[in-house]
């Protein structure tokens, strides 16, 4: 690669990411939440674009795991959840009907607050997905699959002598890598991810973080997190949950220099939450 | 304003807010002194002034101090991060000032033993009167947080610029009628320039008060008034 080349990709991976002009990947219209009588989400619309980082904050209890595990259907397996409004990936409504639940999965990668590696090999973990979906049609496709999604996952260099190792033998901070590989194998266009850093130690996280900017470029990724400084980092949007309410969502930096909502900018300063 | 929920946060911007309120305080009072030293031809005064310009400078470095461990272990943001940068560009302006009007105390001790006319204090008198006045005002606006008096102050920097233009004709013919008051003069007239500064400081201070108040930077052209730069004078036009 010519320096040219290599100074505009530098500059285009370090101009702010416009998001406004972008089209929507995911987009919520009217989304309600009721765990029984319990109404968790009240009216909640966003735009979420594509390629780029939206972290949603907000107290516990304030509905953005709700939301989150919205967008890939999760809150289906709680019975006594309902959930009412649209939610669109690509205009395509993922509560339709006739929607392939599983299918709607492999397009909405997770990554949880706790690595959760299956208890197989590394390689396995990686495979599991491609397999059930059907995504190799030989052994060498399916080795190229795993590492492919190793090496995006930032962790090929760790583990390429020892895939038939336990994913549970890794530590705490390459497990979740090994999970965001997991995620990405299946070839997803959006990734949630769920406080995938609170159980880290700062450098495992400052791994993730770098992965996440990594992997902006090519998925929509929605994370929730606790940590301030991490969304400011990590993002590009923000959205502010609080007692089921979507309050305020905007520019990452807006959001943390200059929130427009009173509750916003308390909790971001730590004066309620 | 709501408490933070971590209590020893709220008492260190409670001590970052009266550390800068102590300097602006010293810096008024230098001012003050450093012209009224030079006014009485009182050394002494003098002295004390270029003195407490050392007090102001060690309190600035405290603001630096707690300002920079603030961040390191609130990582602040929102409203507090603004709070805190703007204390800490106040503080380096407080600090210039305290160093202009020691600056005029230095020339009341340079010029103790010249002749005096009166007449040729009254610029300088009325440039002092009216930049203690903005300082005096924009550290009120800082303290009650208050957007519109600090924008007065802004907009009234022109004024300070306007008497300075004048005050600088008023010294070079001073000059021009008798050459014994060219050494006077001379340091007048930097005294005046020092004052002028002075005012472009108190500016800045309100342009961080607005934008610790309001949150977006002042874009608007800045009242430029100092013309001196351009000025020559003949003995007709003086």
């Amino acid at each position: 690669m010519d320096m040219t080349v290599a100074n505009r990709i530098e500059a285009e991976r370090l101009a702010p990411v416009t998001t406004a002009a972008k089209p929507a990947k995911v987009t919520a219209k009217d989304v309600n939440v009721y765990y029984g009588e319990k109404h968790a989400l009240k009216h909640v619309n966003v735009d979420i674009p594509d390629r780029g980082v939206m972290s949603f904050i907000g107290p516990s209890g304030c509905g953005k795991s709700t939301f989150l595990r919205c967008i890939n259907r999760m809150n289906d397996t709680i019975s006594s959840c309902k959930v009412t409004g649209l939610i669109t990936i690509d205009n395509q409504d993922i509560y339709d009907p006739a929607l392939d639940v599983v299918q709607l999965r492999a397009r909405v990668g997770m990554v949880f607050q706790k690595p959760n590696p299956f208890p197989k090999s590394i390689y396995d973990n990686v495979a599991y997905g491609p397999r059930i979906h059907g995504l190799a049609n030989n052994k060498s496709e399916l080795d190229q699959i795993v590492t492919a999604s190793l090496e995006k996952a930032g962790l090929w260099g760790e583990v390429k002598d020892r895939l038939q190792d336990s994913g549970t033998g890794l530590s705490g901070g390459q497990q979740q890598r090994l999970c965001i590989a997991r995620a990405i194998a299946v070839n997803p266009e959006v990734i949630l991810m769920d406080e995938p850093c609170s159980a880290l130690d700062p450098i495992a996280t400052a791994k993730i973080e770098t992965l996440i900017d990594d992997l902006r470029s090519n998925y929509c990724i929605i994370i929730v997190t606790h940590s301030m400084q991490q969304a400011a980092r990590v993002s590009q949007r923000t959205a502010f949950f609080h007692l089921g309410t979507l309050v305020e969502e905007g520019p990452t930096e807006q959001i943390f220099s200059m929130p427009h909502d009173q509750r916003t900018q308390d909790y971001i300063t730590g004066r309620f939450g | 304003m709501t408490n933070h929920i971590v209590k020893s946060y709220d008492a260190e911007f409670a001590e970052l807010d009266r550390l800068t309120a102590h300097m602006g305080g010293l810096a008024e009072k230098l001012l003050a002194d450093a012209f009224a030293s030079l006014d009485r031809r009182d050394p002494n005064l003098a002295a004390i002034a270029v003195a407490s310009d050392k007090a102001i400078d060690a309190i600035e470095q405290q603001v630096q101090e707690r300002a920079i461990l603030m961040i390191a272990k609130r990582q602040p943001l929102a409203n507090d991060l603004r709070h805190i940068m703007t204390v800490l560009k106040i503080a380096g302006d407080l600090e210039r000032i305290g160093d202009l009007a020691k600056n005029i105390a230095k020339r009341a001790l340079a010029v103790a033993g010249e002749s005096h006319p009166k007449p040729l204090m009254n610029g300088l008198r009325h440039m002092t009167e009216l930049a203690m006045r903005q300082l005096k005002d924009v550290l009120d606006a800082l303290s009650t947080r208050d957007a519109v008096k600090a924008r007065e102050v802004w907009h009234s920097d022109a004024g300070l610029d306007a008497l300075y233009n004048s005050v600088f004709r008023e010294l070079l013919t001073y000059m021009m009628e008798d050459p014994r008051n060219i050494g006077l003069c001379a340091h007048l007239l930097f005294g005046a320039k020092n004052i002028e500064r002075i005012g472009d400081h108190t500016t800045n201070i309100a342009e961080n008060v607005l934008y610790l108040v309001e949150g977006v930077a002042m874009t608007d052209e800045r009242p430029k008034g100092d013309d001196t730069s351009s000025m020559i004078m003949t003995k007709q036009s003086g």
